[in-house]
């Protein structure tokens, strides 16, 4: 009898580790669904779950066999996902079709293979020729095209209270010419009684005005250079960069490293501060605000960057073993389609990455923007994965971010140096 | 006395699910975690060779670790001495005997009833760091109640911002260290005070030499706890400043290595953190293991 017992208890125990191990074998009902796809991404809140909503009605529209699966993972603005996704990806059950940044951001699943190149998805979709040629030259890597941008952004956007520069007797609708000009204007505003004329946030918004000094220095072409070597981080046009942008700091809030974009926008649109540099989403701030494009606020290119459209973009991959390979080109197909964008941007407050696209159909700011995304020159922002791998951007993220505390312009180069260094090899 | 598989055998099957369960989910992990640390494997692509100890010296001599590590220290010992501070005093008045001790214990131990997720979002509006006609939070209580020069920038400050972070901890943990001083007093037979009493000691000395030197296991307890809770800081510095350069620990730089796929580093801070939370640990083990044999 007490034999018996204890055999039983050996197999119960046996047992309870076997579970750990069976439960991985329902994946292969899934697959055996032709007519399904699931598409990962951190849209889960706010305008971004309305713009996927308005995205999946009109993939049912164009593939109404398909059923959507929607993956989305909350939070940490895409970091939960990304960790998400990177356990899926390693473990060999990849979605068929993940969200990511364009550009850079995208390097680390190239280099381990986890997605498939596009190009001739490009092709048959003549995507080649609906996208601008410089957003093209940036999405591609060694000849290959690895992801489908489903709208844009651009980061080099300065948002202006027009009433406090006119107090101080600033003419709002006129952009200074360079940031030397800006340093000016700010110094007028701040004597006029204007305590923080800069509106800052937390580490990336540092880094993304940081990118926007580079850019007004370097040029285009100066500045993608950074990303492949040919421009130094320890030239001339850097150093002198990390001064301006040093200068800055001294007319933003003190309180900088604790308040995320939407608080520092806040500060401009209460009239508390004249600038504030952002990205195109802070747009929606102004609009909950009930301000008026042109009267209460008006926006420029960042002083120095006129001509240049400092891009980031969403974009869609196919994985590598995706199970509904045809369903996953079919999304893409959708996402890429010039119905799919503006159902798209529409409802996120972005623009459309095709050139085809009728401004017509968007309101004032985005018009703005969609006739720069077609005329100028397009660089890659590196606060938003588009410019730098992810190790780099936040070597860089860091790097700027202790300069906020210490503002030692020889450490920030040195550090800005070793980061290249470590990231180009 | 039986001996054989009658005798080990039942007792052994009744922990073995543990001992698997531990054995795989801790211990294991802990040699996979050793292994990569070990390893060049700083992307999403497999790792593909062995580099010794390359990783722990490249982190020990990297500025950026080494500030993490003394806003780690900062923060440990300001979280330490406030707890034991007020844990210890709290106690001590509730032993000396008050009214509605009930309530005053409650009160006490109610901060540690929040996570610290939850008190880190209030308390990150509490320690904003703006001045002036922007401020709120506690620089704002403190300009309305005309005490503005007491308003500082809190966690902003470059090296003791750690101790304002400190200071939600401190309000949630010594609750539980006072919980278990004042379990410690309790512990304490009248008896002996008693004894002291008659002997003519006053009531401070009663406390300096009867008192106190039998609280020492207790406080020892207590420092463990909060020591190794200090080392595992996460949650509320994520919470009140996200994870910025001015207020990295080691665990939020692991977090930002490993969301950057640099799965290496990240293995390698989180073996550090174990050493360090062993060195503390271990002794304490080894010394309550004694202890206890003493005592049978």
């Amino acid at each position: 009898m007490r034999k018996r017992l204890s055999l039983i208890a050996g197999i119960a125990a046996v047992g309870l580790v076997l579970t750990g191990c069976s439960s991985s074998g329902g994946d292969d009902e899934k697959a055996s669904d032709k007519n399904q796809v699931e598409v990962f991404t951190w849209w889960a809140s706010g305008s971004e779950k309305v713009g996927l909503d308005a995205l999946t009605a009109e993939f049912a529209k164009q593939f109404p066999d398909i059923e959507f699966i929607n993956a989305a993972v909350a939070g940490g603005a895409g970091s939960n996902a990304k960790a998400a996704l990177a356990s899926r990806l390693e473990a060999d059950n990849p979605p068929d079709s993940f969200q990511a940044h364009a550009g850079a951001e995208l390097s680390d699943y190239i280099a381990a293979d986890q997605v498939q190149d596009l190009s001739s998805f490009y092709t048959d979709q003549g995507l080649d020729k609906a996208f601008p040629a410089d957003l093209i030259e940036r999405l591609t890597v060694d000849g290959k095209i690895y992801s489908v941008p489903s709208n844009i952004h651009r980061a080099n956007v300065t948002w202006v209270n027009t009433e406090v520069l006119k107090k101080a007797g600033i003419d709002p609708e006129k952009a200074p010419a360079d940031i030397d000009a800006w340093l000016v204007d700010l110094k007028k505003l701040k004597d006029s009684g204007v305590e923080t004329p800069l509106a800052l946030g937390t580490e990336w918004t540092q880094m993304q005005l940081f990118e926007n000094v580079l850019i007004a220095n370097l040029g285009a072409e100066g500045y993608s250079g950074l990303w492949d070597g040919t421009t130094k981080w320890d030239s001339d046009g850097v150093k002198k960069s990390v001064d301006q942008y040093s200068q800055l700091l001294g007319y933003a809030n003190s309180d900088f490293a604790g308040l995320d974009w939407d608080a520092a926008t806040q500060i401009v649109i209460d009239g508390n501060a004249g600038y504030n540099v952002m990205g195109d989403w802070a747009e929606a701030a102004f609009t909950q605000a009930s301000q008026t494009y042109g009267t209460e606020y008006t926006t420029w290119a960042t002083p120095g960057t006129e001509g240049i459209f400092d891009f980031l973009a969403d974009s869609f991959t196919l994985p590598v073993g995706a199970p509904h390979e045809t369903a996953a080109k079919d999304w893409l197909t959708t996402v890429s389609s010039a119905e799919g964008q503006k159902a798209f941007n529409l409802a996120k407050g972005s623009i459309p990455a095709r050139t085809d696209a009728d401004p017509a159909d968007y309101p004032a700011y985005q018009q703005t923007a969609m006739k720069s995304f077609k005329e100028d020159t397009v660089v890659s922002s590196l606060a938003h994965g588009a410019a730098a791998p992810v190790a780099w951007s936040t070597d860089i993220s860091s790097a700027v971010g202790k300069f906020g505390t210490d503002t030692n312009q020889d450490s920030l180069v040195t550090a800005l140096v070793a980061a290249a260094d470590k990231a180009l090899g | 006395m039986r001996k054989g598989i009658k005798n080990w055998g039942p007792p052994l099957l009744l922990i073995a699910p543990t001992i698997i369960i531990l054995g795989i989910f801790v211990y294991g992990l802990i040699a996979a975690n050793i292994q990569v640390s070990t390893t060049n494997r700083h992307s999403l692509t497999p790792a593909t060779e062995f580099v010794g100890i390359d990783n722990y010296i490249q982190l020990l001599t990297e500025d950026r670790f080494l500030h993490s590590l003394l806003n780690l220290a900062v923060f440990t010992v300001v979280f330490i001495a406030g707890t034991m501070i007020f844990g210890f005093i709290w106690a001590w008045m509730l032993d000396k005997g008050v009214n509605a001790e009930g309530i005053f214990r409650s009160v006490y131990l109610f901060p540690m009833a929040i996570s610290f997720v939850a008190s880190g979002v209030v308390w990150r509006w509490l320690l904003n760091s703006a001045e002036g006609d922007r401020a709120s939070g506690l620089n704002r209580i403190f300009e309305s109640m005309g005490l503005g020069a007491l308003q500082n920038s809190w966690w902003n400050e470059p090296v003791w911002g750690m101790a304002a972070i400190a200071m939600p901890a401190i309000w949630q943990l010594s609750g539980y260290i006072m919980a278990l001083f004042l379990a410690g007093f309790r512990g304490i037979p009248e008896e002996l005070r008693e004894a002291a009493r008659m002997d003519g000691a006053s009531e401070w000395k009663l406390y300096r030499y009867v008192v106190f030197p039998q609280l020492s296991p207790v406080a020892l307890s207590a420092l463990i706890i909060v020591s190794h809770m200090s080392l595992k800081v996460f949650d509320l510095i994520m919470s009140i400043t996200k994870s910025i350069y001015q207020t990295e620990v080691p665990a939020t730089y692991m977090w930002v290595t490993l969301t950057s796929n640099d799965y290496a580093k990240s293995a390698t801070i989180a073996t550090i953190l174990l050493v360090l939370a062993s060195v503390l640990i271990i002794p304490y083990l080894i010394y309550t293991n004694r202890s206890e044999k003493e005592t049978r």
